[in-house]
């Protein structure tokens, strides 16, 4: 009976207790609250996606008004897949958030910290799993208004100006995307994306559509920080507190690009996007564009942190690059490659954190010694990092691989090429890290201190998480090829 | 012709005034006004759709005439509260960044960081 409403309850459940988080109020009491929260969410995600790929999509009309008139939560492999992920990352982060939020924001602020970031969690998964176009806008201020907030609760005063630049951009983003959803339904009437995919084609040939789709892909553009779009990703990464940034850099630029996914593939369909449109002529060149100056950016960075959220802004161009092939081994690549980055950088964001819990620095200056100092925590930085630049036997050689050969397919080999030679930038960045931290020494000797067990329990429980599927590739890119052949209307 | 647009190009206008506000003003408080004209502007263009001319509210309907959908209606209620929300979140923002700063001016901030 539950079972039916499962769709449902993984929204109603964070959306819910994070008000109740409020009323809680104690520190510990909240957090083992948002802690079981997460756990929870996390068992019905893993169920959803098992339920999906047995018996196929997913159908659950809210309030029993059936769609296209109510709104539909339509869940199918790609969905699922990114709803899955969400939840690894939120209930593996909430354990590292115990002591290094403790640390990082002011203890009469835990309680609202962890209200927001179960709204945020909401929001995200609210995103991705709802088939109605202007639920998709709510959802995104939903996790958009509490990120900005998270930001916020930044030690530095920079955060504040950190997160207002990230609310103009994101809301103008949100804007753009409203108004898109609003030129569609002036032309089809219909909100529901099954039912929008249906009545667009009809419609091609208006300039309505052309200026509706223009105005969704840049909103979604922005709030993905797609090049050149991605201005306010770096100073928001650099300056939140270590969780919230490692949380915003797996989860929420990632439910972006998804929704991308989904309004380019499932709404307006490949032909007429890629066809009609050409907008692959747009996507690859911009993607490559995008990697090599963020990779390049990244290299010139003092700021561990900054120079990660450069690399994310490079790594997002990656996804790009495969979303660009319109193929189905492009966009395995692509979908591989969102869920090995999400858990590649909350790996190397959550290192970070333990540095800055021991240090209270994420300055690359104040890493010497580090390897020395904090080996435990190095080593998950190094391995992770490994997976970063794409190196055989991690998840982000799996990717990349995948990537290559659909440039390869499209007989595209200067593509794969300029591919592959951006990995040796991200040599470069992951190298000057490990350069400080192994072969530099500290000006003062300093003993062996490594961060509480559960920020290592976190942040292994991820590096292990790299490995692991970059040895087991087949579930995930199994689950990829399925979702990237429902994304593409391809029958297996 | 022209005038049966009207709304639409006072929302092009209102837009692109609100967007210029918001990215080119570096005041912070006239930045979120522009955003605030961005956003109304977007709700005007929902309303704007809606409207059927001669329509009536389809309430207790029974014979055929026209009436006007009030979904778009309902979608920028939805929107106005987002609007809200926003602006709030906006404003506690400013407050805070003047208490660490004492300054709303964009230049002047960045310069106080450098110091």
């Amino acid at each position: 009976m539950i079972d039916a409403h499962l769709p449902i309850l993984l929204i109603v459940a964070p959306l819910v207790s994070a008000p109740l988080c409020v009323l809680l109020r104690q520190k510990t009491l909240v957090w083992a609250f948002a802690f079981v929260v997460c756990l929870a969410s996390l068992g019905m995600a893993s169920l959803l996606l098992v339920r999906v790929l047995q018996d196929g999509v997913i159908s659950y009309a809210l309030g029993g008004w059936i769609a296209p008139w109510g709104i539909e939560y339509r869940v199918d492999v790609v969905n699922a897949f990114v709803l899955l992920l969400v939840a690894i990352i939120a209930a593996a982060l909430v354990v590292f958030a115990l002591p290094s939020a403790a640390d990082e924001i002011a203890a009469e602020q835990h309680y609202l910290f962890y209200a927001a970031y179960l709204l945020c969690f909401a929001g995200l998964m609210g995103i991705a799993i709802t088939g109605d176009a202007f639920n998709v806008f709510v959802f995104l201020e939903i996790s958009s208004l509490s990120s900005y907030a998270l930001i916020a609760l930044g030690r530095d005063r920079r955060a504040l100006i950190a997160s207002y630049q990230y609310l103009i951009m994101g809301t103008l983003g949100a804007t753009f995307i409203v108004i898109g959803i609003g030129l569609m339904y002036m032309m089809t009437g219909t909100l529901n994306m099954a039912d929008l995919s249906e009545r667009l084609p009809a419609m091609f040939e208006t300039r309505t559509a052309m200026v509706a789709f223009a105005f969704l892909s840049v909103g979604l553009a922005i709030k993905a920080a797609m090049f050149p779009l991605h201005a306010w990703l770096p100073n928001a990464y650099c300056y939140a507190p270590s969780v919230v940034t490692a949380f915003l850099a797996a989860t929420a630029t990632k439910v972006s690009i998804y929704a991308f996914l989904r309004f380019t593939f499932t709404v307006w369909g490949a032909e007429f996007v890629f066809e009609r449109l050409n907008f692959d002529a747009l996507l690859i060149p911009l993607s490559l564009v995008g990697i090599y100056a963020a990779s390049l950016s990244a290299i010139y960075q003092t700021d561990v942190k900054r120079l990660l959220a450069y690399s994310s802004v490079a790594q997002i161009g990656y996804m790009m690059l495969g979303i660009g092939f319109v193929s189905v081994t492009g966009l395995t690549g692509g979908m591989v490659h969102l869920f090995n980055h999400a858990m590649m950088k909350a790996a190397l964001f959550l290192a970070v954190g333990c540095v800055v819990l021991r240090v209270g620095s994420s300055k690359l200056a104040d890493w010497k010694g580090m390897g020395r100092r904090m080996p435990i925590t190095m080593a998950a930085f190094v391995l992770a990092g490994l997976s970063l630049i794409g190196v055989p036997l991690t998840v982000g050689f799996v990717s990349k691989w995948y990537l290559i050969l659909a440039a390869l397919e499209k007989g595209w080999w200067p593509i794969a090429l300029l591919a592959l030679l951006s990995s040796l930038l991200a040599v470069v960045y992951v190298w000057r890290v490990v350069e400080v931290a192994y072969f530099q020494r500290m000006d003062e000797p300093a003993p062996v201190k490594e961060a509480p067990w559960p920020m290592q329990v976190s942040m292994w429980v991820l590096t292990g998480a790299t490995l692991y599927f970059g040895l087991q590739t087949d579930l995930t890119v199994r689950v990829a090829q399925r979702a990237a052949m429902g994304l593409l209307g391809v029958t297996p | 012709m022209t005038v049966g647009l009207f709304n639409y190009w006072a929302c092009v206008v209102l837009m692109l005034i609100g967007l210029y506000t918001a990215i080119a003003r570096p005041n912070l408080i006239k930045k979120l006004i522009g955003l605030g004209m961005f956003q109304v502007a977007v709700f005007l263009l929902y309303i704007s759709m809606g409207k059927v001319s001669g329509g009536t509210p389809p309430i207790l309907h029974t014979s055929g005439e026209a009436y006007s959908n009030p979904l778009p209606h309902v979608l920028i209620l939805t929107a106005i509260v987002v609007g809200i929300a926003t602006l709030s979140l906006g404003l506690a923002l400013v407050v805070r960044i003047w208490e660490a700063y004492q300054t709303l001016e964009e230049d002047e901030i960045v310069e106080r960081d450098h110091d």
